[in-house]
């Protein structure tokens, strides 16, 4: 392969519509070039992004002098104990497999009630500032942060702290540096966090630390990990889910005439928005071939383009239209293979409580402003808005 | 019809309970997936092999051939 393209992270969208993918991941499995000059292979395809989510021969860890970073920020991040998405098996396996009782589908569906109450409250406090209001600030991001930091035993209270250095963590364009600075605020934060937890208290972070076989930095690492995974994601979808609504009014009478659609119609909003778009690393250990005779190399990168695979059109016909009666489920927005999304059962009982409730309570909710004034996050890595002005 | 699980390659993302619940279930000491009866009834076949298409270690074995012994 010879031709071999620029393209930077996040991918502008600036043509077209903000919902669908940046326009330079339109094409087939491409020869790109990173930041530092590092080849990397761009896969698109569904079959392709599959098989190789769900190939062993293909490499996580960011250890790997070949893994390929986005952005130099990221590569600052580079840790001697990475947290457990960045591992490979049996490592990512041992660390994983400490937290899976927390996301049991039975304990999320137990949680409900109380995801329910989160929603409700903090829909009374967005409703009592009065309209209009900016749906990210005062109902996007606080019911994922208020629902994690009590799984996670955070202290809400800190949340502005921990959210500013969060964006900051996720940020394409500040210095490394500051990235590094981010990061090491909340290790140090949590660090400091799980060290006064062990005494007794409850949550993840308190079993986490009462492990003789974890160390604090890795109490640590993955503690970010779930503190990042467990607001900025839900978030992010929910704020954006929201504003797909409004723009597709009649998808949402739909919703509101049969709330009962509403598990079917996240994971549709899971698959068309598909917040992690900057592209899933991994590195190839052996040769592997892939659809159409390509064949990756071992030690060679490859970046799989999630929301490309999403829009396939031959497993979701109509792959640019929502459809919220869609049977979506085949959808990788939540990854595929041993690292796809721990959090999933929480994420999709958040999503489904905060959107069939926003739609029930404030039937008449709309823009308050012109569409075109609406402000996405662009320059992160996990796309979202950055505020939603509504009124009601 | 004959349903087999694989343990070692579960990571306990629940797409199974989520699809056919009267089938798989997740054990509460480590999450790993268990199977409640491994010759379900063949008008499970659907779900099951969405379960298995589903499941992203690829843990969930759905084998078909007796369907049509079953309904003989």
């Amino acid at each position: 392969m010879s031709v071999v393209d620029d393209i930077s992270f996040p991918a502008p969208r600036e043509s077209g519509c903000p919902f669908d993918p940046p326009p330079a991941f339109r094409r087939a499995a491409t020869r790109i070039s990173l930041w530092d000059g590092k080849p990397c292979w761009m896969l698109t395809d569904y079959r392709d992004v599959r098989a190789v989510l769900s190939d062993r021969r293909f490499s996580a860890d960011t250890r790997n002098p070949a893994f390929p970073f986005l952005l130099p920020g990221q590569q600052q991040l580079r840790r001697e104990k990475p947290n457990f998405l960045r591992l490979d098996d049996p490592e990512h396996a041992r660390l994983r497999k400490m937290l899976t009782t927390d996301f049991l589908i039975k304990r999320v569906e137990a949680m409900r009630p109380d995801i329910q109450r989160i929603v409700d409250e903090t829909l009374d406090a967005m409703v009592g500032h009065g309209s209009p209001a900016d749906l990210v600030a005062e109902f996007a991001l606080p019911v994922p942060s208020l629902v994690i930091c009590d799984l996670l035993g955070v202290p809400y209270e800190d949340h502005e702290f921990f959210q500013r250095q969060s964006v900051r963590l996720l940020d394409s364009t500040i210095p490394p540096q500051d990235v590094r600075a981010a990061f090491d605020l909340l290790i140090e934060y949590l660090t400091d966090l799980a060290a006064t937890k062990h005494a007794g208290s409850t949550g993840i972070l308190a079993k986490l630390a009462a492990r003789d076989d974890l160390s604090a930095e890795e109490v640590a690492n993955n503690g970010l990990l779930l503190l990042l995974a467990g607001h900025e994601t839900t978030a992010n979808m929910t704020s954006l889910s929201t504003l797909v609504l409004l723009r597709n009014p009649a998808q949402a009478d739909r919703l509101r005439a049969e709330p009962e659609l509403i598990g079917g119609a996240v994971e549709e909003l899971l698959r068309y928005l598909t917040i992690v778009d900057t592209g899933l690393p991994r590195v190839a250990m052996e040769d592997v071939e892939l659809s159409d005779g390509l064949v990756v190399k071992a030690g060679e990168a490859v970046l799989l383009i999630l929301s490309m695979a999403n829009r396939d059109e031959e497993l979701f016909p109509g792959a640019t239209d929502l459809d919220v009666t869609r049977d979506a489920r085949r959808h990788l927005a939540f990854g595929f293979g041993v690292h796809q999304c721990l959090g999933q059962p929480l994420a999709r009982a958040e999503l489904q409580i905060a959107l069939s409730t926003l739609l029930r309570r404030l039937p008449r909710l709309r823009l308050a402003v012109p569409f075109e004034e609406v402000a996405f996050r662009n320059e992160t890595l996990i796309y979202g808005l950055k505020q939603l002005p509504v009124a009601w | 019809m004959h349903v087999t699980v694989d343990q070692d390659r579960c990571c306990s993302s629940g797409q199974c309970v989520l699809t056919a619940p009267d089938v798989f279930d997740q054990s509460e000491e480590d999450g790993l997936v268990l199977l409640l009866q491994d010759r379900p009834d063949p008008a499970l076949l659907p779900k099951l092999r969405t379960a298995a298409a589903l499941c992203p270690g690829g843990a969930i074995t759905v084998a078909a051939e007796q369907v049509e012994e079953v309904e003989a």
